[in-house]
């Protein structure tokens, strides 16, 4: 297990390190940074002064190398337009981010699982149907659109939720409704299919045959096994949702990372974005290795093979 | 008429009557719901947005300042002229939205073609080679699963300048990750088996190997993946444009038009309704197709 867990590990150091020199050459190679942090109308000289004063007339290895010294340290450098550091915004903005997932794969899992479980316990029933239509409906509905759908029935006719802004917790059912949505089917046909394959396997006969009860054998045999592939999905899936916050949060107002995110790309705040951007792949890269140890620790056969 | 069979080598009376792989498969595509019904409002989608110069009503852009927002037909004050009303610049909804359909299809299936040949290229690749070569690809796809596509692809698009062609390609280059992913595991699935085994021993060369004995077993698993990346696609590009970074107007993107929408939806809720539902719609039947393919072609999974 250890020597999984460091192998993997390093993996994830290597990810980490490729997807930020990536990142970094793709922002830097999109558009140049000084052109666009003068905005319109700047003239000449002002691009030539961010260029040197922001060092961009330096090669891109030098500029990388200089960054990821900085960042190892948690330094990511001044918010070009915002004139404050921008670790302290990001740190700032990141637990209303962090909130949202949770709360939207809470809403996705709590949905989900008892479908699939339900729909896997009676193939081809009524319940079985009305799953599989809303994981149909539920891909095929775009996030921001059924966000507005949200505003408009229970913020603004039922007037039930506020529609902007991220003062109490109660701004965050709606955005945690519209990100979480869009896993449910996901989840819902892991669960559906993992619980088909486990209670045809020959251990839950078994089971049956002892005579236990069937709940004991539904719960404490069969979906225990069935959920590990939904364990590691979860964590994938919270990785998307940090990302895709962008969309919701902009809509909502709700003052997250993904709005953040939102605002500098139209600021051309170039320090920010990159932050931004290493923030989440990272985030994604732990959740994905908590994820794969958790595999491991459920399944022995994936740390041996 | 009586025909007499003196050749003890013709087919039998029941392999004759036995349809052919190729018919039984067309009839279990004819005979599922979601691919005869997900397959017929793509075909109007796509007849829609072929046709669009000879069935539109209007002209999507011209502008019409004295018949602004005129409410779509079913409303009361809705008129047959504008059948599913006007926007805020007085141009025809419907004109909009069968014009919109070009942009949806082209994006969805331009970048679904880039990044299937990137993807299936890798995962190909990967799966027949194993070994180094299969550690090394899996580790860029890794890596490109880290890379929060939204993000970078709002960021990217913001710097180059959007246009159709920019939504294309960076979509194009993003979005190859699941290609990579099913078809490595399908290319692993099919590599050790006989007729591949065969063709080596009979000196063929690794590329006529992965064309003519590897893809056509693999193609299957393409075409459902194939879709899903169309939905994909046309999913992102609208995000991007409803968020003022894709298609940029006056251009009749969809998800431009639900942003167009946005500020009068309180009081027109059928501004965003319109353009969401044929959103909506398009991604439903391309799901459909997809879900229907994996269906029939591989019944084993078919529960």
């Amino acid at each position: 297990m250890l020597a999984y867990a460091i192998k993997r590990f390093g993996v994830s150091i290597l990810v980490a390190i490729t997807v930020s020199i990536v990142t970094f050459t793709l922002l830097r190679l999109s558009g140049d940074p000084a052109v666009a942090m003068a905005g319109e109308g700047a003239t000449a000289a002002d691009v030539e002064y961010i260029r040197k004063h922001y060092g961009f007339d330096r090669s891109l290895l030098v500029q990388y190398s200089d960054w990821a010294a900085k960042a190892l340290r948690g330094d990511f450098g001044e918010s070009y337009y915002m004139k404050v550091k921008v670790s302290e915004v990001l740190f700032e903005r990141l637990p209303v981010t962090m909130t949202l997932g949770a709360l939207a794969l809470t809403f996705a899992v709590l949905l989900s699982i008892p479908l699939g479980v339900l729909a896997a316990i009676r193939p081809n029933s009524l319940i079985d149907r009305f799953a599989l239509t809303l994981a149909v409906v539920g891909q095929a509905l775009p996030s921001f659109f059924f966000a507005l759908i949200l505003i408009l029935f229970l913020g603004v006719k039922w007037r039930l939720l506020p529609i902007s802004g991220s003062e109490s917790w109660l701004n965050f059912i709606m955005p945690a409704i519209a990100l979480g949505y869009y896993a449910t089917p996901a989840f819902m046909r892991l669960t559906r299919a993992g619980m088909l394959d486990v209670l045809a396997s020959d251990y839950i006969r078994t089971a049956r045959a002892k005579g236990l009860r069937p709940l004991t054998v539904l719960f404490k045999h069969a979906l225990r096994n069935a959920i590990i592939p939904v364990v590691s999905l979860a964590a994938v899936q919270l990785g998307f949702m940090l990302g895709g916050s962008i969309v919701i949060e902009t809509i909502f107002s709700l003052n997250g990372v993904g709005r953040l995110a939102w605002q500098s790309i139209q600021r051309s705040d170039f320090e920010m974005m990159q932050a931004i951007v290493l923030v989440v792949a990272c985030l994604y890269i732990v959740l994905t290795y908590i994820a794969d140890l958790l595999n491991a620790y459920l399944d022995p056969r994936i740390r041996v093979g | 008429m009586a025909v007499t069979h003196t050749d003890s080598r013709l087919p039998s009376a029941e392999e004759i009557l036995e349809p052919s792989p190729a018919a039984k498969l067309r009839r279990r595509m004819l005979g599922h719901v979601g691919i005869t019904l997900g397959g017929g409002v793509f075909l109007v989608i796509v007849a829609m947005a072929l046709l669009a110069p000879w069935i539109a009503p209007h002209d999507p852009y011209l502008q019409d300042l004295a018949h602004r927002l005129i409410p779509p037909i079913w409303h009361e004050k809705g008129t047959w002229e504008h059948v599913l009303g006007t926007d805020q610049f007085g141009r025809d909804y419907l004109s909009r939205i069968i014009y919109g359909a070009r942009i949806s299809l082209l994006i969805g299936i331009a970048a679904m073609l880039i990044s299937g040949i990137i993807g299936t290229a890798m995962g190909v690749v990967a799966g027949y080679f194993g070994g180094r070569i299969d550690m090394a690809i899996t580790f860029v796809i890794t890596t490109r699963l880290a890379m929060p596509v939204i993000l970078i692809a709002l960021a990217v698009v913001a710097l180059i300048g959007s246009s159709l062609q920019i939504v294309i390609l960076v979509l194009g280059f993003l979005i190859w990750d699941r290609f990579a992913v099913v078809m490595r595991s399908a290319t692993q699935q099919v590599r050790n088996l006989d007729y591949v085994a065969a063709a080596q021993a009979a000196g063929c060369s690794t590329l006529r190997i992965i064309l003519t004995e590897i893809m056509p077993n693999v193609v299957n698993s393409l075409i459902v993946v194939a879709t899903v990346e169309v939905a994909h696609a046309v999913i992102l590009e609208a995000a991007l444009s409803f968020l003022g970074l894709g298609v940029q107007p006056p251009l009749p993107s969809w998800g431009l038009m639900i942003s167009e929408g946005k500020g009068l939806m309180f009081f027109l809720p059928w501004v965003i309704a319109i353009p969401g539902t044929a959103l909506f719609l398009l991604i439903l039947s391309v799901n459909m197709l997809g879900d229907g393919m994996r269906d029939v072609t591989a019944p084993e999974n078919r529960n």
